[in-house]
């Protein structure tokens, strides 16, 4: 009982750890792109990118409030603090079209990125 | 003002989805009630705190510090979930049985329900701190007065629980027996839902950018920002258009902890099986 308790208990941390692991944080940004938000709005709003490449997104916010990243096409999901700064890895992307939008003003800010 | 409580709503009802189902699944423990709310209002303090430190944990590790608080949250969340599970199995029988002897209450459990009132915390945490970036964004800088501001982060957050509470009440129709079958699967299901949103981190921070194709798309009939995605996503993890490495995740995480509960429930009938047989054999 203690034996397998204590088995049970390994397998359900190597989960955890794997779950962890950085596998191939070697894997470096092919391209790395900027954008700020300013006025509830993303500006650049239009991101074209090479498709099938990693590509790094730093953003700026300008704004007084927070937002949120957010992009379900691209699986993306981050706060943007106010005045902060945040890094977001996309792609590989296959060629076409992929919204996102500051989820906290989801009227104003509002972008596409385009994979060629 | 609609827009305003529309997004606190769509915030909380993953964690109010959350809580209503570990509640349904704790039905009849002893102090069941008090740990649960203890989570609640530990995990509302603790995303208070979060939203106050946001920019900070921002900056950390070259800007993948939410990344790194995210898969950490997910991650002890994954395991306490794992560990109920594993423990259910163990004793449901048990649970059962003391249930209906003694009415309702249950002395069993003290240490699954810790477990629980954690994932519960960690489960508002989260999706807490989010929404009191949303307030405190539009208190800073809105057309909107005071008031409205409130009144309507309100509605929002008493329209989640009511979704919260919708799934409790369902589930309270249940019977005893079949009751833990059921929020077992459904926590298992969770589990895997967790798994899912590790991979989405980790490919997000790059720490896993293989697999980070997409494995189907059914974004074209379930709209990923609707309603129905989003009570099925609290529900059962559910994802229109996941990587595929959110589907390894899922899959791995389940299969793992439902061979783990298995070989436990296994392992404790045949030693029960060979105590009684021994028992039986002694002479007296």
């Amino acid at each position: 009982m203690r034996h397998t308790s204590t088995k049970l208990w390994a397998i359900a941390l190597v989960l955890s750890v794997t779950n962890f692991l950085p596998v191939s944080s070697a894997f470096a940004a092919d391209l790395e792109l900027s954008m700020v938000i300013k006025n509830h709005m993303f500006d650049p709003s239009e991101l074209k990118v090479p498709a099938n490449q990693r590509i790094k997104l730093n953003i700026q916010n300008l704004d007084k409030t927070a937002e949120e990243f957010e992009s379900h096409s691209m699986k993306k999901e981050k706060v943007i603090p106010a005045g902060g700064k945040a890094v977001i890895f996309l792609g590989p992307l296959k060629p076409g079209s992929y919204e996102f939008i500051g989820e906290f003003n989801p009227k104003t800010a509002k972008g596409l990125v385009i994979a060629e | 003002m609609f827009g305003a409580g529309i997004i606190v709503f769509r915030e909380t009802l993953e964690a109010a989805l959350f809580v209503g189902i570990i509640a349904a699944s704790t039905r009849g423990l002893v102090n069941r009630t008090h740990s649960l709310s203890m989570g609640v209002a530990l995990g509302a303090l603790g995303s208070l705190l979060m939203a106050s430190m946001m920019g900070h944990i921002s900056d950390w590790a070259n800007g993948i510090g939410q990344e790194i608080v995210d898969a950490a949250i997910l991650t002890i969340a994954l395991v306490m979930l794992a560990w109920h599970c594993i423990w259910v199995s163990n004793n449901s029988q048990r649970m059962v049985q003391e249930a209906k002897q003694i009415g309702s209450a249950t002395s069993q459990g003290h240490q699954t329900l810790w477990a629980l009132a954690i994932v519960v915390a960690l489960s508002v945490l989260r999706e807490g701190a989010e929404t009191v970036l949303f307030v405190s964004g539009l208190m800073a800088g809105s057309t909107m007065s005071t008031g409205e501001l409130i009144s309507s982060a309100f509605a929002g957050v008493a329209l989640g629980i009511c979704a919260g509470w919708l799934v409790y009440a369902g589930l309270g129709f249940i019977k005893t027996r079949r009751l833990f079958q059921i929020t077992n699967i459904l926590i298992l299901l969770l589990a895997g839902s967790l798994a899912s949103q590790i991979a989405k981190t980790a490919n997000q921070a790059d720490w896993i950018s293989v697999f980070g194709e997409q494995a189907w798309d059914v974004s074209h009939l379930i709209p990923s920002d609707s309603i129905t995605a989003l009570v099925m996503h609290g529900i059962f993890g559910f994802d229109a258009s996941p990587t595929q490495l959110q589907v390894i995740f899922y899959l791995t995480a389940i299969t793992m902890i439902w061979t783990a509960a298995r070989q436990m429930k296994f392992h404790n009938s045949h030693h029960q099986g060979f105590n009684n047989t021994h028992k039986f054999s002694v002479p007296n």
